[in-house]
């Protein structure tokens, strides 16, 4: 018993008729063809998933289609014009805060929140912030370095050099 | 059964007043040769891969859609051992849109059943009679979408009988064991093989007569990589022109082609009908070397239907059914002097291998590079001794970011070094120190035959002592101590093998282990470079560009290096066990010195004078004496194409096959310090340094991720990471919810470093990076922890070192 749905997605208005059991994620990757959302998990575990819904990030692989009837979402693919980065996507290639790149979008869109509600977060706080996000490559030195760096760079002051620091 | 922690436990608010960080001056250790507009080596130039995968437009295995694909789901038995009875699929063949369902006794018409594992063992891809361990490919649901073939999977049913398993991998070669592998022909026992290397009558003496041994039993537990990608596959098979296709999440695309064609060549797929594309991956970390049933039984549907096949595996059935990593059983003894000189040491390791030996090692080495046991010092007396049992787990293992058991070999050394420092009451740095082979004996060899190449030991101690104030931390520790404060100061110096390897002695399934890079430089002077190796994000895209610029002096910029396409690129190994630097980055170098040869000649025939007359640095040559005399690279590369000697070849490319002569021997000396607190055995890092030695350093701030990286792979398993198994053989901890992978809580603020010794005998000196850190943390968190607990008589805990364990040792000795 399909159910026809409604909603917007980087500010292009969909009506897709979908399974209610349709998880979110499954319908933005495989209905809209937005497969920079990435899936690392079958618990909520790991954040890959992660998009915003009226702002607020949440795990697309939590959340059924049919929640998102009348909601407004973004995804990886909605935060820049193709070929340009916005701050926290520069944030990531200017400090190294990406290697294989899958868990990236998710953290991304996380951050986004983050800064958005809080735009001048202390490690401490961004650390406990993308804690709902797994990486299994960086080690997290350097996605916080990022993340920093874009808060920097989105309230006009200098970023932190982004050469690495060795001891 | 140990208990499994809660995440947040684990980290008390920081406190940094109580350590003194100290500005320990930032050294420039990289002098670059070329300009940043060339980016050769020693540049941190940011990567040229990063642009599509900050944008979503990465290229992962399950963003593939082929036009009429289906998709493939898995029936997993809930059993760890048992015997097949029936499988229903009649009810699975009702479910709207499932077109097949395939069982092992379907693909034993085609001889599919089975295939080889990497280490010549034996693995069922769908099982005819018997299942081997929780979670193994029962059958398998081909439906027209995801959801489909997952509702088909939950309507078949399966008879079981439960046999008694065997799970304890210290009871599986009882007498009374039953033998699991009755498939091979006069099996008696669940022994697979014994190794052993050094001396044994010799060290047994020095044992003998030694004033000290210590000897401390050390499991390396069960983990797994858990790359946040999954594995995966599309299989697809053109009926038409007998031809496959497969893009799989594999690290050795090539080495894969060849074993599709050794398994399915007598149905047809012989190797030049197979194309195996590797896509970008999501993190490989050893768990996509090997090759899984799901992959085998997508191939075998895609032949059978003639349609792409889709199979990619939930989290779950990757941590549960795909290889695991470690699993060793190592009792470690260190002979030595009373004022510290190490005399001897003797290792014996258990191996559990699971229902079949499907190891990533080189296959003269069942037991990969255990035997680096004898680690960075200076001794000569030694003896190992490996056995590997099956039991019905899954099997493995892989590396989990590391060569081939080097971490297990580490493990056990460091944690034993410490052991022996406590015994006699000395400062575990002092004893290394005394103990370190010194600068000057490199190369060295090692009493169970490895020629370490180059090292500087006692440098990267000494500057991860005084990175961290080492004798001031003691001190503070000593007050602490007073104040009934629990501190601990642990240090791990490393020695990893990486770079396999020779080929007289290393191969997979008789492949020698040489890398390989072809390099084709366009008219204009931009080049394209393939490679036999395969990123998972390790970022090759920059480094061989870099790489090259630094011979040729073309911008990495403008270098586009492409991996991952056995139809395109030159046969190679693949990536896995730190080798990609040391095997292709070397190729990459010599194919490009061989264009600076070629390109020498023809500036010989433009500037018309003799080639001796010529001097070159990276982008160009001038004749001696004359510096107004220029022709750059890209104006002799569109000569090659327009106006070259005659005689010679026209285009300007050439391909390297590199066989290194010695495998490269990174290093480490890492300090670890900790705060534990007593009543909750809650364990706090406070500091982590880690000076690494790499050897020359392509691109500093991809060698400083990728340590970072490690380090909290290191970090894992030392505190987190452990698959757990009931007595029947569940699994305890099969999903993310309690399989712990460290977040950015858990994870440390890392301080990382370098001493370079470059290798001597690799074109560009570098050594190899991505998995030194895993190998060298975790012994550094065991000793830091264990130096907390020494006062209460404790010397050894087992990772992963949780806050119950410690608790728990500390209440059993009436502490709290
Ligand atoms: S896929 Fe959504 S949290 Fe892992
Ligand atoms: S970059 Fe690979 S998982 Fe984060």
């Amino acid at each position: 018993m399909n159910k026809e749905i409604s909603l917007t997605v980087n500010g292009e208005a969909h009506t897709v008729s979908v399974e209610p059991r349709l998880l979110l994620v499954h319908l933005i990757r495989e209905n809209l063809n937005l497969t920079g959302t990435h899936i690392g998990c079958d618990t909520s575990s790991c954040g890959a998933c992660t998009i915003l819904m009226d702002g607020k990030s949440v795990k697309s692989c939590t959340i059924l289609a049919v929640q998102a009837n009348g909601h407004s979402l973004e995804t990886i693919e909605g935060v820049s014009a193709e070929g340009q980065l916005n701050p926290l996507q520069n944030g990531f290639k200017q400090n190294h805060g990406l290697h294989c790149g899958f868990c990236t979008p998710g953290m991304i869109m996380r951050a986004t929140e983050l800064l958005a509600s809080n735009p001048n977060p202390t490690e401490e706080e961004i650390r406990w912030g993308i804690s709902g996000n797994l990486c299994r490559c960086t080690g997290y030195n350097n996605i916080v370095k990022a993340i920093l760096h874009a808060s920097a760079t989105m309230q006009g002051l200098e970023p932190a050099s982004t050469e690495p620091q060795f001891v | 059964m140990p208990v499994q922690q809660c995440r947040a436990w684990n980290r008390l608010p920081p406190n940094p007043s109580l350590f003194n960080i100290n500005n320990y001056q930032i050294t420039i250790m990289i002098q670059c040769k070329t300009s940043k507009e060339i980016s050769g080596m020693g540049h941190s130039m940011k990567r040229k891969e990063d642009g599509r995968f900050l944008q979503g437009k990465g290229n992962y295995i399950d963003d593939l859609k082929l036009p009429g694909m289906l998709y493939m789901d898995i029936v997993r038995s809930p059993y760890a051992y048992a015997k097949i009875k029936n499988i229903d699929i009649e009810a699975a063949l009702k479910v709207p849109g499932v077109a097949a369902v395939v069982t092992g006794k379907d693909l034993e018409k085609y001889g599919l059943h089975w295939m080889p594992t990497l280490m010549s063992d034996t693995q069922m891809v769908l099982p005819t009679d018997t299942v081997m361990y929780q979670a193994q490919e029962v059958a398998a649901v081909i439906a027209t979408s995801r959801y489909a073939a997952r509702d088909g999977r939950e309507a078949v049913r399966v008879e079981y009988e439960v046999m008694k398993p065997v799970i304890d991998a210290h009871k599986a070669l009882d007498p009374d064991a039953p033998v699991l592998r009755t498939d091979k022909p006069g099996k008696k026992d669940n022994h697979i093989w014994h190794w052993e290397a050094g001396d044994k009558e010799k060290t047994d003496k020095v044992f003998a007569e030694a004033d000290v041994v210590v000897k401390e039993h050390m499991h390396i537990p069960r983990i797994h990589v858990s790359s946040i990608e999954t594995c995966g596959c599309v299989a697809d098979y053109h009926k038409v022109d007998n031809h496959l296709t497969m893009h799989m999440t594999t690290q050795a695309p090539h080495a894969i082609r060849t074993v599709i064609a050794l398994v399915a060549g007598h149905v047809g797929l012989t190797e030049e009908k197979v194309r195996v594309i590797s896509p970008d991956i999501g993190g490989g970390f050893g768990g996509k070397v090997p090759v899984y049933p799901g992959y085998v039984i997508a191939i075998a549907v895609s032949f059978l239907v003639g349609k792409p096949v889709k199979w990619i595996e939930d989290r779950s059935e990757n941590l549960q059914a795909d290889s695991f990593a470690r699993d060793y059983h190592i009792t470690a003894e260190m002979a030595g002097t009373k004022d510290g000189k190490i005399l001897a040491t003797r290792f014996k390791v258990l191996a559990d291998h699971g229902y079949t030996d499907a190891s990533a090692n080189p296959s003269k080495y069942p037991v990969g590079m255990f035997s680096i046991c004898t680690g960075s010092y200076d001794y000569q007396t030694t003896y190992m001794e490996a056995d590997a049992v099956y039991t019905n787990k899954p099997p493995g293992g892989v590396a989990y970011r590391c060569s081939f058991r080097v971490t297990e070999a580490v493990h056990a050394i460091e944690r034993i070094t410490d052991r022996f420092a406590f015994e006699i009451k000395k400062d575990p740095a002092e004893l290394r120190m005394q103990n370190f082979i010194k600068k000057e004996d490199f190369p060295w060899h090692s009493p169970t035959g490895w020629i370490y190449d180059s090292g500087d030991y006692h440098a990267g101690l000494q500057k991860a002592m005084d990175v961290v104030d080492y004798y001031g931390l003691r001190k503070l520790q000593v007050q602490k101590r007073k104040e009934g404060k629990l501190m601990g100061i642990g240090i791990s110096t490393f020695t990893e093998v990486v770079g396999a390897g020779p080929s007289k002695d290393f191969d997979i399934l008789g492949i020698k282990m040489f890398d390989s890079a072809e390099i084709r430089v366009h008219p204009t002077g931009k080049a394209i470079a393939r490679f036999g190796t395969k990123s998972q994000g390790q970022g090759h895209e920059t480094t061989y560009a870099q790489i090259i610029a630094e011979v040729l002096g073309i911008p990495a910029e403008n270098i586009q290096v492409e991996e991952g396409d056995t139809d395109t690129a030159p046969y190679g190994l693949g990536t896995y066990a730190s080798r990609s630097t040391p095997t292709a980055g070397a190729a990459a170098a010599v194919a490009a010195r061989k264009l600076v040869d070629k390109a020498r000649k023809i500036a010989a025939y433009l500037l018309e004078v003799s080639e001796e007359d010529l001097d070159w640095e990276p982008g160009k040559f001038t004749v001696k004496g004359a510096p107004e005399k220029v022709k750059t690279i890209q104006e002799i590369v569109f000569a090659a194409y327009t106006n070259h000697p005659q005689g010679m070849q026209a285009g300007f490319e050439a391909t390297h096959y590199y066989d290194p002569p010695n495998l490269t021997f990174p290093s480490g000396a890492y300090i670890c310090v900790v705060e534990i607190d007593k009543e909750t055995g809650a364990i706090d890092i406070k500091r982590f340094v880690a000076i690494d030695d790499c050897g020359h350093i392509i691109n500093p701030m991809i060698v400083q991720g990728q340590v970072h990286g490690g380090l909290t792979q290191g970090l894992a398993p030392a505190m987190y990471e452990e698959l757990l198994y009931d007595e029947a053989g569940n699994i305890l901890n099969g999903t993310l919810m309690d399989y712990l992978v460290p977040t950015a809580i858990e994870s440390p603020s890392w301080e990382t470093g370098h001493v370079v010794t470059p290798s001597p005998h690799h074109p560009i000196g570098a050594k190899g990076v991505g998995e030194s850190p895993t190998v060298g943390a975790p012994p550094a968190i065991a000793n830091a922890i264990v130096d907390a607990l020494s006062p209460y008589g404790i010397t050894h805990m087992e990772i992963p070192i949780t806050p119950f364990k410690i608790w728990k040792a500390l209440h059993d000795r009436g502490v709290v």
